[in-house]
């Protein structure tokens, strides 16, 4: 009996953690290459949104997906367009997009589904449960190779760490940033389209619930690496397994339990950042006198 | 002529979020001019329309002034939301627990309160940014959701009226209660909830002007926000200032609670907030963080919140998640302000 | 090898490059003389494709080249070693160098092959560096032969050197003065930054001076000329440097400094056990190649490093003030001239009257009412005004932002501002660094004049010229430590800078 709970635990823990695991690596993406992504909310509710409205529409998930990654990196494009070539507040262009995915999807379910803002159920059959969850952990060794391994990886390292060296080394600083901030759109797209089509069956509004806040805080616990960052994922994910497991078995109210996830949070930003460094251009947008 | 430059840029944004606006107007099959006109139209009728446009846009003058504060000590406030939150909880709990008190007593009690709790909220963010370098923009969203759980779990628990659906708290006593301009205001209908707040919003307003540019606190603060460096070197402690920052910042924030509770449900609701923190965001930075560009700001997305309910009811598709997207689009453009200027910067130059 | 034909370049309203032509022949070493601001960097920066010009052209090799970005010289192997260097420090060395041409293909990095090619190359020039060490743990010196491996990994043949000996000890400018000569015996083109001519006349074959972003006087053969004629041409008139000044009355001790240490957040010791004092009506100097502690020393005095991070005692005029903050030193008669006024000296959006009161902002008569809350505008103006008549600093204008200034009227501004407060003590670093001949005099005139009138003045500069000129007594320090305490009046360049490089002469 308890082994079923403890297996039961494991497994929850590793569902509540998929989206955060790979909001978080896109993070990562974003972030090492120097631009701040407080966007992961917008991106995981433009990919819950756009996977649920394609998969009800043309009845494969794998399409729906698929449209998820497509619109993540159009979001994504946004994002870096304002914060790179505009040279924006990063956080600031962060929040903008987030405001807008509250919106957004909301207005157009409003007006397709006539409703206030959730689609459609999915049938069953039509879900993807599973194939998210092995994309987000096979994603943690690919990343770290890309990034340590592969010529693309160095570069938006050196970008990250600082831009004005890779430009006199004759790489394309803001390419390299552009690619970034894109692929971490795809990465939290995917993380959405599981909210949507995987562990649920509709698109609710704002159904990422602070899911991409919860991840940035685990890429920053996790030091901006792969294999730390998905330790972090893992323990939020616990916490929020947790969480839902001790609901009607304890007398401790529900709301004190949800809280544990953000006090964690806190916690660890305030006693961990000191050994937590950033890369060092992260946020600053790359001004070079011509 | 300074002026003008100072506002060409904002209203040039709120037209192109207008324009992205319609573009998804269109998409859901519905008019952007009739749409518009319903949304800017039922925001300016007297006296529902004005009342409420004043009403929706008190609340936004105060986050709009905590965002601001916050960012000229080069802070961002993500926290807004959280910090009213707890606040008006903390005016409603007030409010009820010394009810007996006479107006006079209750009412400043209940406005410490409020401006208390604001700054306790936020100042945590702050004592966390400035003794660990706790970044403030994920712990001020951490709060945010702190305090939605706690709001929510001492309203079911402990302060609801027993049997009551929805989740508020029990009423405030009545000497709380501020006035609602119906009262001395001849020809204006008093259901219109536009309350004294409202003044104490427009008094906020100078009152950061003068604490900003006519004291040392502001001084500070401002050299703090502009180069940490150079303010060190000016005997300045900057971790000092990041705290009261904050503590200034959540108060202001705070005084939602005021005129949401003493002056408009008289009792705790939960969920009141129409995301008037993150709105505080956008308020902030289309009015340059100065407390007169924060009031226009906040008057134009108080009229957003108005129409909006229009547009909700009186058109075919478009619901009032419009007023979000209009919101985000103006952000992004006006973030974007750095291009543009350098660019016209850059014409300019090419001209002579 | 590459010639530059009216090339002009405006930052702003600022013209940093006014028709500048020069040509560097093959196999030579070409030094670039100038004074700082004079356009040296520029001109080679446009040379390198990292800044674009507005007009004039670039020949390669006799052909006309459009240049418009570093990749762009590289192909046409041009390398160079900026004055910042540009490495990434959480990177190893072999990476660094591969960077934005790594071996390998693009799934895979050869990283072996990577350190393969930095070790055949470093042994070529007899330049020893770890391939796999990260940056952060390499000293400057060894930073600087990074740089120089990665423009030959690029396959360099012109290689441009942006002050490459300011951070420094003769030392390691003799090692690296060998190393380019050998790279010249191996048929590479060199041109060199700098504003120290004893360095022109040491190394180069051809010299092009510089002055206010113009090529002055005819190009000149290093053996045709000599450090009088360089001089005038740079500064435009016969004498570079003399400071008129009295010998020094000393009074009594004002600062007393015993065993100072300062740490480094990564706690590494920055300062060790420093004791010296300085009297009323002196100027101290303190001559070292940069980074060896003087920054530290200044602004562990001033208040500005966390009692965690520093010890020892500091007296002024008898009373220990090493337990107060920057702010009570600075109301007990404390000035501070901050080494970079763009980081620590000024609040550049801020207009001229804000900055005229950073520091004072508590006190009378700027701060009045209950508290010294509020902020008197009238007191605000006056002294602003006060300040900029008395330290001509122009344009006269208080109500505009102190970016908009000039360098030099900046470093005025701060200047005025600090000796307004008619202090016991100045502590003053780099006090004409980037800033035009006219007030450097100025500047100079003012330090000796507080001095005359009783100031104690505590001096950093890493003009070696600059100190022995305006110290009464000099510190030498090397490594945080002081080696030794000598009459700049009696002591050559060549003996202070022995010391400077940590070693002892007779």
């Amino acid at each position: 009996m308890r082994d079923i709970f403890k297996i039961a635990l494991l497994f929850s823990t590793i569902r509540l953690a998929t989206p955060l695991l790979l909001a978080s690596l896109g993070g990562l993406w974003s972030e090492r290459s120097g631009v701040i992504n407080i966007a992961l909310e917008g991106l995981l509710l433009a990919g819950a949104f756009t996977a649920a409205v394609v998969t009800h529409f043309l009845h494969n998930p794998w399409l729906g997906l698929t449209a998820a990654i497509l619109a993540g990196m159009a979001t994504a494009l946004v994002h870096a367009f304002v914060c790179i070539t505009c040279k924006a507040d990063q956080v600031v262009s962060g929040m903008a997009i987030n405001i807008l995915f509250l919106g957004l999807p909301a207005l157009l379910s409003g007006a397709f589904f006539d409703s206030t803002g959730a689609t459609p159920q999915i049938p069953k059959g039509q879900l993807l449960p599973i194939a998210p969850i092995v994309m987000a952990f096979a994603l943690v060794p690919i990343t770290w190779y890309v990034l340590n391994r592969t010529r693309f990886g160095l570069r938006l390292r050196a970008v990250g760490e600082n831009p004005e060296a890779a430009d006199t080394a004759g790489i394309r600083v803001e390419a390299v940033r552009y690619a970034g901030v894109i692929l971490s759109g795809a990465l939290a797209a995917i993380g959405g389209a599981y909210l949507s089509i995987g562990q649920s069956s509709l698109f609710t509004r704002n159904m990422s619930a602070g899911r991409g806040f919860i991840a940035l805080a685990a890429l920053i616990f996790g030091k901006w690496r792969p294999v730390q960052t998905m330790l972090a994922c893992l323990l939020f994910g616990l916490a929020e397994a947790v969480t839902i497991q001790m609901q009607g078995v304890t007398p401790i109210p529900v709301e004190f339990i949800q809280m544990i996830p953000y006090v964690l949070t806190i916690v660890v930003l305030a006693g961990f950042i000191g050994l937590s460094r950033p890369p060092r251009a992260l946020g600053l947008p790359y001004e070079k006198k011509r | 002529m300074k002026l003008l430059r100072q506002l060409i840029y904002p209203l040039l944004a709120v037209a192109a979020a207008f324009l992205v606006g319609s573009i998804f107007i269109l998409l859901i099959g519905d008019d952007p001019i009739e749409t518009y006109s319903l949304l800017i139209g039922s925001a300016l009728s007297w006296p529902d329309g004005i009342g409420y446009t004043l009403f929706y846009a008190t609340p936004l003058i105060f986050t709009g002034l905590a965002v601001a504060v916050a960012f000229r000590c080069g802070l961002l406030n993500i926290g807004a939301e959280g910090q009213l939150i707890a606040a008006a909880f903390a005016t409603a709990w007030a409010g009820i627990t010394f009810a007996g008190l006479p107006a006079w007593l209750l009412i400043p009690l209940c406005c410490l309160a409020a401006m208390g709790t604001g700054a306790v909220w936020a100042g945590v963010p702050g004592v966390l940014r400035a003794r660990f370098g706790a970044h403030e923009v994920i712990t001020t969203i951490m709060m945010n959701f702190i305090a939605v759980a706690l709001a929510s779990y001492f309203t079911q628990y402990h302060y609801k009226k027993e049997g009551d659906a929805i989740l508020e708290t029990v009423p405030i006593g009545e000497s709380g209660h501020i006035a609602r301009f119906g009262k001395f205001l001849p020809g204006f209908p008093e259901r219109i909830p536009l309350n004294l707040a409202f003044v104490l919003a427009l008094v906020a307003c100078v009152l950061v002007w003068i604490f900003l540019w006519r004291t040392r606190w502001g001084y500070e603060i401002r050299a703090t926000g502009a180069n940490p460096a150079a303010a060190a070197y000016g005997g300045i402690s900057t971790a000092r200032q990041i705290i009261l920052a904050m503590a200034v910042s959540g108060g202001l924030a705070g005084m939602v609670g005021i005129g949401e509770v003493l002056g408009y449900r008289y009792r705790y609701y939960d969920g009141f907030s129409a995301g008037y923190g993150f709105t505080g965001i956008a308020v902030a930075l289309l009015g340059r963080n100065h407390p007169v560009g924060v009031l226009l700001a906040a008057l134009l997305f108080g009229a957003f919140l108005r129409g909006a309910l229009f547009v909700d009811i009186f058109t075919e598709h478009v619901s009032k998640d419009l007023v979000l997207v209009l919101q985000g689009v103006i952000i992004l453009f006006v973030a974007s302000e750095a291009l543009f200027r350098g660019r016209a910067a850059r014409l300019e130059r090419g001209k002579v | 090898m590459i010639e530059l034909r009216n090339i002009t370049k405006r930052f702003g309203n600022v013209l940093a490059n006014d028709r500048v032509s020069l040509k560097v022949e093959p196999g030579t070493i070409h030094a670039i003389v100038g004074e700082n601001g004079a356009g040296k960097s520029t001109a080679m920066r446009i040379a390198y494709g990292f800044y674009s010009a507005d007009d004039g052209e670039i020949l390669v090799d006799g052909v006309a080249q459009r240049i418009a970005s570093p990749q762009d010289a590289i192909s046409r192997h041009i390398g160079m070693v900026h004055q910042h260097f540009m490495l990434v420090e959480t990177m190893t060395v072999a990476e660094n160098i591969v960077l934005g041409a790594e071996p390998g293909s693009a799934a895979a990095l050869d990283l072996k092959g990577a350190e393969a090619q930095v070790r055949r190359l470093s042994e070529e020039l007899g330049l020893a560096v770890d391939p796999r060490a990260p940056i952060s743990e390499l000293s400057v010196g060894q930073q600087q032969r990074v740089e120089l491996l990665k423009a030959l990994y690029r396959q360099a043949r012109l290689l441009i050197l942006d002050e490459p000996t300011a951070v420094l000890t003769p030392q390691e400018v003799a090692e690296l003065f060998a190393i380019l000569r050998r790279m010249r015996e191996q048929g590479k083109t060199i041109v060199i930054i700098t504003h120290k001519l004893s360095e022109v006349l040491e190394l180069s074959d051809d010299v092009t001076v510089m002055r206010d972003g113009k090529v002055v006087g005819p190009p000149l053969k290093t053996k045709d000329t000599n450090a009088a004629e360089l001089a005038r041409l740079m500064v435009g008139r016969d004498v570079l440097l003399r400071v008129e000044k009295k010998p020094a009355q000393p009074g009594a001790t004002v600062l007393e400094v015993r065993d100072l240490s300062v740490t480094a957040p990564d706690r590494t010791r920055r300062l060790d056990g420093v004791s010296f004092t300085v009297r009323a009506g002196e100027i101290v100097g303190v001559a070292g190649v940069e980074g060896n502690g003087q920054t530290e020393l200044i602004e562990a005095l001033a208040g500005l490093v966390p009692a965690a991070r520093s010890g020892g005692a500091i007296r002024l005029g008898g009373d220990d003030i090493s337990g107060l903050d920057a702010r009570q030193r600075k109301e007990r008669g404390i000035a501070h001239i901050p080494e970079d006024r763009h980081r620590r000296g000024l609040l550049l959006d801020f207009d001229l009257a804000e900055n005229s009161i950073l520091g004072v902002q508590r006190s009378r008569p700027v701060a009045v009412g209950p508290g010294g809350v509020w902020l008197d505008e009238a007191a605000i103006h006056e002294r602003a005004e006060r300040i900029v008549h008395d330290f001509d600093v122009r344009p006269p204008n208080i109500a505009l932002p102190a970016r908009s200034l000039s360098g030099g009227n900046q470093q005025k501004l701060i200047i005025g501002r600090e000796l307004d407060l008619h202090p016991r003590l100045l502590l003053v670093a780099q006090p004409t660094r980037g800033v035009d001949i006219g007030a450097i005099e100025f500047i100079h005139r003012q330090i000796i004049a507080l001095r005359d009138g009783g100031c104690a003045v505590l001096l950093v500069s890493a003009e070696l010229e600059e100190v022995t000129a305006l110290a009464d007594r000099l510190l030498v320090l090397h490594q945080g430590k002081i080696v030794r305490e000598v009459d700049p009046a009696r002591t050559t360049t060549a003996e202070i800078g022995l010391l400077m490089a940590g070693g002892a002469p007779a």
